[in-house]
């Protein structure tokens, strides 16, 4: 009883590790620091041709079973992009497309997924709908009502709404949870408005419905909301792992190039010590991020895993972002030095489904 | 069941059979905490059987004395003596760091003589490195071994020697030539023995007020030439060697606990039998907040182990894991008993020996134990100077 068990599991393919490369070479030669702060300013946020690129290397379908379309690698293999994509903080609609991926894998019917995943691993667009106005992390907490097959409330923090071909929206149909699937074309009646958030890589919506209606139902609510949850939770911790390392190798530059009192600044062991830290922080995270993954495509209960690693890596990554802003002195406080954007990015994923406390408590409840 | 399981098995049933009742005094938690004979004789005997049973140096070559198996068997072992939680293994120098040093650069003579007595503990090994006023800065050594024919005189005095009143042999870093080019040059190496005259012992006393290491004092001790390793003015290099098995970064050890310590679990177990405010402290959400933090450091740090078993998930730094693994583990440790005496309320302040203490005041004892490992092998900041400029490039301290 008093043991606490936890697995110690590992698996990563040579498959996965040829992933893993090509996606770290990808990312750093296709969207190097100046070409994301120049998307910060586009309505997209992204550049098609990017999108294009990725969808031809096969990322979009990863997770996809083959026989919906996809490579049937599993959330695994998703992670393996994730985490160079976070290095470079690259913002593209691969989360938002996996999250919806994996509500309709798990929710949707077998017609369902004959319908919508084929589509999604040649190029299609999706994205979920499951945060309200109170800012709250419970995804049952769902106001927007299903009134004969129409919509009515909203839903904040729709990320790539603008560019979705079709949204997965939680509701509550005679008080009774459900998923459902809005297509871009009965969005015309509906409010879409562009939200101002402290990550301005990222493009995040406000999305009143007015009687939208609804172009499918799942079939299982609770299971689709269970598993976009935890693909976001290991695909945002997958993402802050590659921040940190980001961040990392901007806090080394400048520590090893930075002089003062005669010396290079990464001598003082006031800055010396902390970026130690920041690395343990990143070891640590990778390791629970690749564990969970193990976990959960072995079809093993992952949940502990899963909480774990976005509870490390929200506040390894808030930390790294944190220290990185003081490391620079006076640079750090400018809009210039790349430390901002990554404090920007952590703090984006640490408020994203569920800060590290907020995971904690959770675990609290799973293991104690 | 394939063969590695079975091996488990084997083990495990063997260890529960033998495992040495639990003594009527207070066991160290590590062997840096061995201070009283029956201790030490304790802690001794259950090596010897466990080296005798065959799960100790398994790995070892077998003209020496060891198993002449697989690393994996011994990893196994090693593994279930820590999930059993029996007693550490006290020969704790020799067989993680001298042993390993000496079949790494030993000669064939050195071999046939030290490696067997360091598995089966009839020689115990200590460590001559720090001095009075040199730790951290090893390469300031002062303590002298000066060439008389074919023995070296020894004079000088090393400090916080760990088993310094059981051991037979030390390794000892000294300055052979004070006039060398630079100081790292004027340093040797030696197998050196403790029972020669002019070698004294002195134990100190330990802020717990037990004893456990001492001051020993060189006055023209002499001990033979021979027990020079490789030749005059390599001991800077032996002694990072030594260091790198210490700090578990190069693999070649002989195995088995090198030390019992409690784990989150067992903060866990205490959290449960305590109270705050009447209601079990486990309720406390700050508590709980608190255990699950421990809990995902130990866990990142376990699967980190993992992990570093993975080339392709460690290719931008392979030595961040290994390198970094006595800065984390013994700062989780010191920061996890620290947390744990808080659960007790006032009985937090009861000491070893007080009636009413819990688990005979072994939870503060532990919490100050764990600044050994923060401090012996290299302080946590020297660590993470290391860390740093070794893994992350960052620049040097000095100069
Ligand atoms: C329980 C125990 C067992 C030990 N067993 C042995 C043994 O068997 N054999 C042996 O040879 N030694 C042993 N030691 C000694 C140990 O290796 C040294 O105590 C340690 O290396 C520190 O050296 P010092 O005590 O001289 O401290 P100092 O070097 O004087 O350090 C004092 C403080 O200054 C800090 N400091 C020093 N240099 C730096 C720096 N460059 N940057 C930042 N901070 C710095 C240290 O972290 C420490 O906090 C043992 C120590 C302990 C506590």
């Amino acid at each position: 009883m008093a043991q606490v068990n936890l697995k110690g599991t590992m698996t990563f393919s040579d498959e996965q590790a040829m992933l893993l490369d090509t996606a770290t070479d990808y990312f750093r030669d296709k969207f190097p620091m100046a070409y994301v702060r120049d998307q910060m300013l586009s309505s997209s946020g992204y550049e098609q041709t990017r999108w294009d690129e990725m969808v031809a290397l096969g990322w979009s379908g990863l997770a996809i079973p083959e026989e919906f379309g996809g490579s049937g690698l599993g959330l695994a293999a998703a992670v393996t992009i994730a985490e160079p994509m976070g290095r470079a903080l690259a913002a593209t609609p691969f989360l938002s497309t996996q999250l919806f991926v994996q509500g309709m894998l798990h929710g949707g019917s077998v017609d369902q997924k004959n319908a919508y995943l084929s589509q999604i691993a040649e190029g299609k667009i999706g994205t979920v709908a499951l945060f309200e106005d109170s800012g709250g992390w419970d995804l049952t907490d769902v106001g927007v009502e299903l009134i004969d097959g129409r919509l009515k409330g909203a839903k904040t923090f729709v990320v790539d709404a603008g560019v979705a071909d079709w949204v997965l929206v939680s509701a509550r149909r005679d008080g009774e949870l459900v998923v459902v699937v809005v297509n871009k074309a009965d969005l015309t009646g509906s409010t879409l408005e562009r939200e101002v958030v402290i990550d301005e890589t990222r493009r995040s919506y406000r999305l009143s419905f007015n009687g939208t209606p609804a172009a499918e139902v799942l079939g299982d609510a609770s299971t689709a909301l269970n598993a976009i949850r935890n693909a976001a939770l290991l695909l945002i911790a997958a993402e802050s792992g590659g921040g940190i390392a980001g961040v990392l190798n901007v806090v080394v530059e400048y520590l090893t190039t930075r002089t003062a009192f005669g010396k290079k600044i990464g001598g003082f062991q006031g800055l010396k010590h902390p970026t130690v830290d920041i690395l343990i922080g990143l070891e640590r995270t990778r390791s629970h991020v690749y564990h969970a993954a193990s976990l959960l495509d072995a079809g093993e209960d992952a949940q502990a895993a899963i909480h774990m690693a976005k509870a490390e890596a929200s506040d390894s990554f808030a930390f790294a972002g944190d220290r990185a802003i003081q490391f620079h002195g006076g640079f750090g406080f400018t809009w210039d030095c790349d430390a901002q954007m990554y404090l920007r990015r952590a703090l984006w994923s640490q408020y994203s489904f569920g800060d590290a406390a907020y995971h904690r408590k959770q675990l609290a409840a799973l293991l104690l | 069941m394939n063969e590695l399981e079975e091996f488990r098995e084997e083990v495990a049933a063997w260890l529960q059979q033998n495992r040495p009742a639990q003594p009527d005094f207070l066991l160290p938690e590590t062997f840096m905490e061995v201070g009283t004979d029956s201790q030490f004789h304790f802690l001794r005997d259950w090596q010897q059987q466990v080296y005798e049973a065959g799960y100790l140096g398994m790995a070892w070559p077998k003209e020496y004395g060891g198993g002449g198996k697989p690393q994996v068997l011994q990893d196994i072992a090693t593994q279930e003596m820590a999930r059993l939680k029996v007693p550490f293994m006290t020969n704790t120098i020799g067989l993680n760091w001298a042993g390993p040093l000496i079949l790494a650069i030993g000669t064939e003579e050195e071999k046939q003589k030290y490696i067997k007595r360091i598995l089966s503990a009839e020689d115990i090994w200590c460590q001559g490195f720090s001095e009075p006023d040199n730790g951290s800065d090893l390469a300031a050594a002062t303590t002298t071994a000066v060439r008389d024919g074919d023995e070296y005189i020894l004079n000088g005095s090393k400090i916080w020697t760990s088993l310094g009143s059981f051991a037979r042999y030390m390794i000892l870093l000294a300055k052979t030539n004070p006039k060398a080019d630079n100081r790292y040059a004027g340093l040797s190496y030696f197998l050196s023995p403790m029972d020669v005259p002019g070698i004294d012992v002195q134990p100190i006393r330990k802020l717990t007020g037990e004893y456990g290491f001492t001051q020993t004092f060189f006055t023209d001790a002499r001990i033979p030439a021979s027990c020079l390793m490789g030749n005059e003015g390599e001991g800077w290099q032996i002694a990072m060697k030594t260091l790198t098995f210490e700090r578990g970064a190069t693999g070649g050890q002989a195995g088995g606990l090198a030390m019992n310590q409690m784990s989150v679990s067992d903060v866990v177990e205490l959290a449960r039998r305590s109270t705050r405010e009447g209601r079990p402290a486990i309720e406390d959400p700050l508590i709980r907040d608190q255990l699950i933090r421990f809990l995902t450091e130990e866990q990142g740090d376990r699967l980190s182990g993992v992990r570093a078993g993975i080339p392709a998930l460690v290719s931008e730094r392979p030595a961040a894991i290994p390198m970094s693994g006595k800065l984390r583990g013994t700062e989780h440790k010191r920061r996890l008993f620290q947390f744990a005496l808080s659960l007790m309320g006032s009985n937090a302040a009861r000491w070893v020996g007080d009636s009413h203490a819990d688990r005979g005041g072994l939870w503060p004892r532990s919490y100050f134990n764990s600044f050994s490992a923060t401090i012996g092998g290299g302080t946590s900041q020297v660590q993470a100077n290391i860390v740093g400029e070794r893994v992350l490039g960052l620049p040097k301290d000095q100069g």
